[in-house]
């Protein structure tokens, strides 16, 4: 934060701050997953950890959101805050950040915390590394900010050294949510900011929810069925969607296959879709540019299959098929029909699925 | 109406490749392009023109080597380009980026509709645009994939998380644009003649546009690249069967529920 070229003192900053996203009166899972990470942080820096949630009537969801490990929430009711409105927003974080003095910001990777952190740095002209993977506090006492870079072939140290609040994004999935104790106990602040009508200057006039085409989205599920070039056109993502349905999955896309125009850009993975890091991450027909590793090289276990044995997904594979996908997809979907059938004339009926 | 878009020149993502030896990414000779998003957004600016009397200036910061895509950008149809060049701007980080690019584009002027990429490809940050909207107190409307220009307002269609949203606001404004959300077009013939003809990018410092050299920069950037480490992968076990499908299929199944990663 500057005030003209002179940086104020950065030993006034004293805090880790999280922003919590929420819809329908839950917390998105990507703020959840930050507040186990700011704790961790927030112990080592020796300093409080704190939540800000903006909204309409959010104090309940204040008070639950302590139970995931805060200390305490700043809450801002408005009804201009209901929903995420880009400048809004910024005002009113700018304004909390400027008295409050936090050290250090998360945001989530999202749509909007990417689209609030964006504007806010500006304004407040200070740092925000994009997109972290991991974070480490130097001898210094500062936040090493680690993304990935070059489509996740390499790792960048990013340091705010001299401006403050240190802030970065993180993607949805890349920490693990805390539980949540509905014993610990914190405080829920009420904030006023100054916000008229005319901090207003764009409405909502339309919204169409995502239909969850083939029921889970690839973030959500345990098993993540992707299709790459390879298949061609779009006809036989139906039957990685039987090869999902089996495993308890959802189906994913390479960017190659979006580009096509086979699948939306929303099933993309990669660097330029989305993260995924699945217990089971099966790779039919990509080749694995690393694009494509970004997003989902951190799956617990990866099956390909490709016809090429030279594909570089091969190189960080647990499993692998060499062979024609349109005769070996097949032939998985029917042996698995198989071992469930047998699974359900034995002794038990649990299906196939992960563990 | 005056549509400015932002543009950056980036290496071909194609062409990124690790060096085995130094695991180190080569750069020397790689081929670069118009950042992918930001084609994207001169596709959409250049649409509106189809159908408005829209004057499309195309804007970016860079060394003079950036002169290939704006001619490139003039050569798809756009009427001018700028390109903010100046020694004192290297090493810039996102803060000091959408400073000066706000700086100039104040100085271009009487602007309604700024248009960026949602992010770049060698950088993902995504921050640059909301940054400029910041700098100048615009209306923002990020991840759009449709504009639509109605009664003096704007009208897009964003991407959100959970769903599509149409947002409507007053021009001046800024959007991002999605990858991806439609077909660039190829450089036309008279928009190569015009190119040909030269002239066509005007190259400003950051004196001409007035600038803070204090406020740019890579010593004026709150954020430095301590630095990189490659990634090593995690050693898989890396089981690769070939062969029949139907006995490769049922190795893969076995050693699947041998590790307990399916339960038939």
């Amino acid at each position: 934060m500057t005030d003209g070229h002179v940086l104020e003192d950065k030993s006034h900053f004293r805090g880790v701050w999280v922003f919590l996203e929420h819809r329908k009166q839950g917390l998105r899972d990507v703020s959840v997953q930050l507040i186990g990470e700011g704790r961790r942080l927030a112990d080592l820096r020796g300093a409080p950890l704190t939540g800000v949630l903006l909204g309409d009537g959010v104090d309940e969801l204040a008070k639950y959101a302590i139970g995931y490990g805060l200390d305490r929430v700043l809450v801002v009711n408005d009804p201009i805050l209901e929903i995420y409105r880009s400048r809004p927003y910024a005002q009113v974080m700018a304004q909390l950040i400027r008295r409050h003095k936090p050290e250090i910001v998360l945001y989530g990777a999202s749509k909007n915390g990417r689209d609030l952190g964006g504007r806010l740095h500006a304004i407040l002209e200070t740092g925000l590394a994009a997109d972290c993977v991991k974070f480490d506090i130097d001898a210094e006492g500062n936040l090493d900010m680690i993304r990935p870079s070059f489509g996740g072939k390499s790792l960048a140290h990013i340091l705010c050294k001299k401006h403050r609040p240190q802030m970065a994004s993180v993607r949805r999935n890349v920490f693990v949510a805390p539980p949540h104790d509905p014993t610990r106990t914190g405080e829920v602040v009420p904030e006023k900011v100054e916000l008229g009508p005319s901090d207003v200057d764009a409405t909502l006039v339309d919204f169409q929810e995502f239909t969850k085409e083939g029921g889970l989205r690839p973030e959500e599920a345990a098993v993540v069925v992707s299709g790459g070039y390879g298949l061609g056109d779009p006809k036989p993502f139906g039957m990685l969607q039987d090869l999902a349905d089996l495993l308890g999955g959802a189906v994913a896309a390479s960017r190659k296959a979006v580009d096509s125009g086979w699948v939306p850009k929303m099933l993309q993975v990669g660097q330029t879709g989305m993260t995924v890091r699945p217990d089971l991450y099966v790779a039919v027909g990509i080749s694995g540019a690393v694009q494509h590793l970004a997003g989902m090289q951190e799956s617990k276990k990866i099956v390909v299959v490709n016809l090429d044995p030279k594909a570089p997904l091969f190189e960080i594979a647990d499993y692998g098929i060499v062979g024609d996908l349109f005769e070996v997809v097949p032939e998985m979907v029917r042996q698995l029909k198989a071992l469930k059938a047998a699974a359900a004339d034995g002794r038990t009926t649990v299906p196939a699925t992960v563990q | 109406m005056r549509v400015i878009v932002c543009i950056k020149q980036v290496p071909r993502a194609q062409e990124l490749q690790v060096d085995p030896v130094t695991q180190t990414l080569k750069r020397v000779g790689v081929p670069s392009e118009i950042n992918p998003p930001d084609a994207n957004a001169l596709e959409m600016a250049l649409r509106l023109k189809d159908h408005l009397a829209a004057e499309v200036i195309v804007l970016s910061m860079g060394p003079t080597s950036f002169d290939e895509s704006l001619e490139r950008a003039v050569a798809m149809g756009a009427d001018r380009s700028i390109l903010l060049t100046d020694r004192i701007l290297g090493g810039s980080d996102t803060v000091p980026t959408a400073y000066a690019l706000s700086e100039t584009i104040q100085k271009i002027g009487g602007y309604d509709l700024l248009l960026c990429g949602e992010e770049t490809t060698d950088a993902s940050t995504g921050h640059v645009g909301p940054g400029i909207a910041g700098h100048l107190d615009l209306p923002q409307i990020t991840y759009t994939s449709e504009i639509r220009i109605e009664d003096g307002k704007v009208r897009a269609r964003r991407t959100a998380e959970d769903g599509t949203e149409w947002w409507e606001t007053t021009m001046p404004c800024l959007c991002t644009v999605n990858f991806g959300c439609n077909k660039p077009r190829e450089p036309t013939l008279t928009g190569k003649i015009r190119v040909e003809r030269g002239g066509v990018v005007t190259h400003w410092s950051c004196a001409d546009v007035g600038i803070d050299p204090k406020k740019v920069g890579l010593f004026n950037s709150p954020t430095i690249v301590a630095k990189v480490d490659t990634v090593r992968l995690p050693a898989r076990a890396g089981r690769i069967f070939s062969g029949e499908p139907e006995e490769t299929v049922r190795k893969l199944l076995d050693a699947l529920i041998a590790d307990r990663v399916i339960v038939p």
